[in-house]
């Protein structure tokens, strides 16, 4: 089988019998053998275990037993995902220490149980305060469409994995940006679901105000098969919904007739380099999109995002701050501490106005289905890059990747974010919708995929 | 910011970090300073929007 097929292809082959699932699990495992050294992806490759369950899975199939959707499908997830029997990383030095897990993330057992094959953990930046992909301890995960570029983070290895053939589906997580921003710079499809949608239960937290899980893939297909069989409560995480499930898959080709869909301007234009204002054209040409939008007080949100994010990844990480400071990126240290400072009368105040975001934001959804924004300002930087052009102005790059991202997963809307490829290099444009209406977001964004204007391109690998 | 603003965040780190037990190399202090001035910069854009004292954080504790 060659390296590129989806997760639908393969897991469509493995249950025809045109494949076995050992056969995609050993070609998965021998890519990653060959490419791992160039793109630093993966930090745990999980052979044997993969091995193992392809072995169920072709049993089963072998047996006359009902295969799951994604059945022999290689998937991989960031390392701060709980794998049974590992050490839960989170991209840092000072993890190595903890006790390995005692069970798997139960993300990954849904995955598995609808025959999915966890293949390893994936490189990610530093307790996920991180939008670039880089690792001082791990090395930085290179992006595949330009090896000397970043993968943009902090779920970078989730994206260099998956738009490097590896697998074709991974798990990220997003607390201001980490699933969209990685997408953009590798070219990928990616989920932010809403939050409290898929359970955060055994993943190493980072802000738990704003923390999301969700998957990384190639086709929008992928996205749906990996959310529906991720959704359902999970009594581990007080966040997580008691809705019933919502399956995106049987709507994702109902097509855009009925969405409204408008496009979010001022602040998430100003800024916006000329790859990402071309990529929002685009896409809201193809969508019919002419009515532009303000979103109230977004630049407000991002700063209390990032008020909340420093202050939560701050107090979450004091005590080894205390005993282990030296161990630490020194970049995510210097940010940890200062957010130990921040004072808290500063935080109250930025979870009021979420609040009241939140209700004037609500407000635009009863009257538009859908908003389009970029994901990033920019196409993937160099690796090393420290500072970027923003508004004329020559800024910190770290800290302003994510200001199209932050405004939303504030208030945790569902968006996906979809790949427009164009040359060089791929960037994202977000579809953002209501709370819980994932299943209109994955519309559009198939809709776009149909129409060839969002296409995660295979690299020059 | 100002070098007498620099200052005062120096002072105010250092006071802080002994405070909440945190041990401090010299060398950090500028980065954590550059860290502290961008959030508090940023703090002060949501505190000065008016909130009614009737508002409630977002998160909902459910007893």
């Amino acid at each position: 089988m060659e390296t590129w097929p989806t997760a639908a292809e393969i897991a469509d082959a493995v249950a025809q019998g045109r494949t076995s699932a050992t056969a995609v699990t050993d070609a998965a495992l021998s890519r990653i053998e060959q490419q791992n050294g160039v793109l630093n992806a993966f930090t745990a490759v999980t052979a044997a275990r993969a091995r193992a369950k392809a072995r169920e899975v072709d049993a089963a199939r072998a047996a006359g037993k009902p295969l799951g959707p994604l059945a022999g499908v290689p998937f991989a997830v960031k390392n701060l995902f709980d794998v049974a029997g590992t050490s839960t990383l989170a991209g840092s030095k000072i993890n190595r220490e903890r006790e390995p897990a005692s069970a798997d993330s139960p993300l990954i057992t849904r995955l598995e149980s609808a025959g999915a094959i966890l293949v390893g953990a994936l490189n990610m930046g530093e307790y996920a305060y991180d939008f670039t992909g880089e690792n001082v301890h791990d090395g930085p995960s290179r992006n595949p469409h330009d090896t000397g570029r970043m993968t943009g983070g902090s779920s970078g290895g989730s994206g260099g994995a998956v738009a490097g053939g590896l697998v074709p589906l991974s798990l990220g997580s997003d607390t201001n940006g980490s699933i969209r921003v990685p997408s953009s710079f590798c070219g990928l499809f990616g989920l932010k679901p809403t939050y409290g949608r898929l359970t955060r239960a055994r993943t190493f937290p980072f802000v738990a105000s704003l923390d999301h899980l969700g998957p990384l893939a190639r086709s929008t297909r992928d996205l749906a098969l990996a959310y529906d069989a991720m959704q359902g409560p999970d009594a581990e995480d007080p966040v997580c919904t008691t809705r019933a499930s919502e399956s995106a898959l049987p709507t994702l080709g109902s097509g855009i007739g009925g969405l409204r869909v408008v496009v979010a301007g001022g602040y998430f234009e100003r800024g916006a380099g000329a790859e990402a204002l071309s990529a929002l054209a685009t896409v809201a040409k193809a969508l019919g999109a002419e009515q532009r939008i303000e979103i109230p007080e977004a630049a407000r949100a991002r700063a209390a995002a990032f008020i909340i994010t420093t202050t939560e990844g701050g107090a979450l990480h004091m005590d080894r701050l205390r005993t282990n400071a030296d161990d630490f990126d020194p970049a995510t240290r210097d940010r940890l501490i200062s957010g130990l400072m921040i004072p808290a009368s500063l935080v109250v105040k930025a979870q009021k106005f979420r609040r009241l975001y939140r209700e004037q934001v609500l407000k635009l959804f009863e009257h538009h289905d859908a908003i389009l924004a970029p994901a990033t300002p920019m196409v993937a930087p160099r690796l090393g890059q420290q500072t970027m052009m923003l508004e004329g102005a020559e800024v910190p790059l770290r800290a302003n990747i994510g200001i199209y991202t932050q405004p939303i997963s504030f208030i945790g809307l569902p968006v996906v974010c979809v790949p427009v490829p164009l040359q060089p290099l791929p960037i994202g444009v977000q579809i953002i919708a209501a709370p819980w209406r994932e299943d209109v977001a994955l519309r559009i964004a198939h809709y776009l995929e149909t129409a060839h204007v969002a296409k995660a391109t295979r690299p020059p690998l | 910011m100002s070098e007498i603003d620099n200052q005062a965040l120096e002072v105010y780190i250092r006071t802080a970090a002994t405070a909440l037990g945190i041990p401090l190399e010299e060398a950090w202090i500028p980065s954590i300073r550059t860290n502290l001035a961008i959030s508090l910069r940023l703090a002060a854009t949501v505190a000065e929007f008016e909130l009614p004292d009737e508002s409630e954080p977002a998160p909902v504790f459910e007893a």
